[in-house]
């Protein structure tokens, strides 16, 4: 038996509410399905099941707000049959249940007590649906949550006050980041990167593209991150339990600012295998789809490490705080023009500022600037990107 | 087409981007980016919503010349 339960979606997530399930007992699922969608202080999230099996019970009502790790849903293995799964996990057999009666119009009717699942038990309690008064359209005629979401349509629609979403956003990120800020013992570094190769390179670039196809630097400042990862690889994991364990791809969590106000830093898988295409398209996607509030869990839940671009709108430099579990963020500021000294000289050179904030019980100032030299080396070669 | 359906049209397109945007708060001779808050994503999605709208490839070179409203109107309007 298997139990599906609510994954974290992002440090800043205590608890979701289930909005909908996509599946129902009886359904089969396979790995990366998405199976149900939770609503996060930020968004409501496509949330993936990561094993194969076929949906036994849910257990959990839409509408109810559950904290992280709560079991959602029981599934049976490949192989593994109801009787086989129920020895295992639950020695006590339960008694037998009394089987459906089938009566000649072919209405389902159970003696003694009604089919129905406990998700839509809850349910109908919570929309103060009387439950004998169901009639139940599932297998055997249980009642389903359809049932009972029908039958409360029927009834007096029940106003609720939708709650502050603004407000739930700012406290989940305060939370999330004095966790940070008392548990990391950060560090910071910083370095100016002459961006003239970079953005030569581009320009170039993109006058021969059709502008469906044109790149942003920050493309190329993800793509940077990723590979000198490789470089330094205590920047790029995740620290759990008193234990660093480095990750073997970069899957790069983007800050995405909100235009109602807050942020989302979601990843793009892989950085450092795609090329610059495939990521202008995956960045392009997952920031219509983080302002959309339409994002999947294992982009909430899976970031290695974080990038905050503050793009051609922003300052200078941004000094970040680290999301954990993660242990390092990487931060630009705007590309702007600076007088720069080099060979002797002093020209006008487009600069971005690049800053690290590091967990200082992973690694130490000096893999840091290793860290942002590699970063700031990479930049200067793009056709390599 | 005249300016007043492609001055309709490019705020539409910024609509799309931004939906809280009233078209009376914008001015038309103030930089169109700061008013609206576009970072270089949102920028890229005008362009490609104006590219869609009216058929036009906005090069890059030519960003520097569609500073605030009254700019992207004119320059569209030069070539519709």
């Amino acid at each position: 038996m298997i139990e599906f339960k609510l994954p974290s979606l992002g440090a800043d997530m205590d608890e979701g509410k289930l909005l909908e399930w996509k599946v129902a007992p009886g359904d089969a699922v396979k790995k990366g399905q998405v199976v149900a969608i939770v609503d996060t202080s930020k968004a409501a999230v496509d949330v993936e099941i990561w094993s194969e099996g076929t949906v036994v019970e849910l257990l959990v009502a839409p509408g109810e707000t559950i904290p992280v790790g709560t079991v959602l849903a029981t599934l049976l293995e490949a192989g593994e049959t109801p009787k086989t799964a129920a020895t295992r996990t639950a020695p006590t057999p339960a008694p037998p249940r009394p089987g459906p009666v089938t009566r000649a119009g072919g209405e389902a009717v159970t003696s003694g007590r009604r089919r129905i699942s406990p998700a839509a038990r809850k349910h109908a309690e919570e929309l103060g649906v009387d439950i004998a008064s169901l009639t139940g359209t599932g297998p055997e005629g249980a009642v389903t949550l359809a049932d009972v979401e029908q039958a409360a349509a029927a009834g007096a629609a029940k106003t609720v006050a939708a709650p502050d979403r603004s407000a739930e956003m700012r406290r989940a990120i305060a939370a999330a980041m004095s966790r940070s800020k008392r548990e990391i013992p950060h560090y910071y570094l910083s370095e100016p990167i002459p961006m003239r190769r970079a953005l030569d390179w581009l320009a170039r670039a993109n006058a021969a593209r059709p502008v469906t196809e044109r790149l942003l630097p920050a493309v190329l400042l993800l793509k940077a991150v990723a590979l000198a990862t490789r470089e330094v690889a205590e920047m790029n994991g995740l620290y759990r339990d008193g234990i660093f364990e480095p990750a073997a791809a970069a899957h790069i969590g983007v800050a995405i600012s909100l235009r109602q106000g807050g942020l989302s830093a979601p990843a793009i898988h892989d950085v450092g295998e795609k090329s610059l295409e495939q990521l202008m398209r995956d960045l392009t996607d997952l920031v219509r789809r983080t302002r959309a509030g339409s994002l999947r869990s294992s982009e909430m839940s899976d970031p290695t490490l974080t990038v905050t671009n503050l793009g051609e709108q922003g300052v200078a430099a941004v000094y970040g705080v680290i999301y954990p579990p993660q242990v390092a963020l990487v931060g630009f500021g705007r590309i702007g023009e600076q007088p720069w000294a080099e060979n002797g000289a002093l020209t006008v050179m487009p600069v971005v500022t690049a800053s690290l904030a590091a967990d200082h019980r992973v690694s130490d100032g000096h893999r840091g600037a290793l860290f942002l030299a590699a970063i700031r080396e990479l930049l200067q070669r793009p056709e390599d990107l | 087409m005249d300016e007043g359906e492609i001055r309709a049209g490019v705020i539409a397109t910024l609509r799309m981007i931004a939906p809280e945007i009233e078209e009376a708060a914008i001015e038309a001779d103030a930089p169109l980016r700061d008013q609206v808050d576009l970072d270089s994503m949102d920028w890229l999605n005008v362009i490609l919503g104006l590219h869609e709208r009216f058929g036009i490839d906005i090069p890059e070179a030519d960003y520097g010349r569609l500073g605030t409203l009254k700019d992207v109107v004119a320059y569209l309007a030069a070539r519709a």
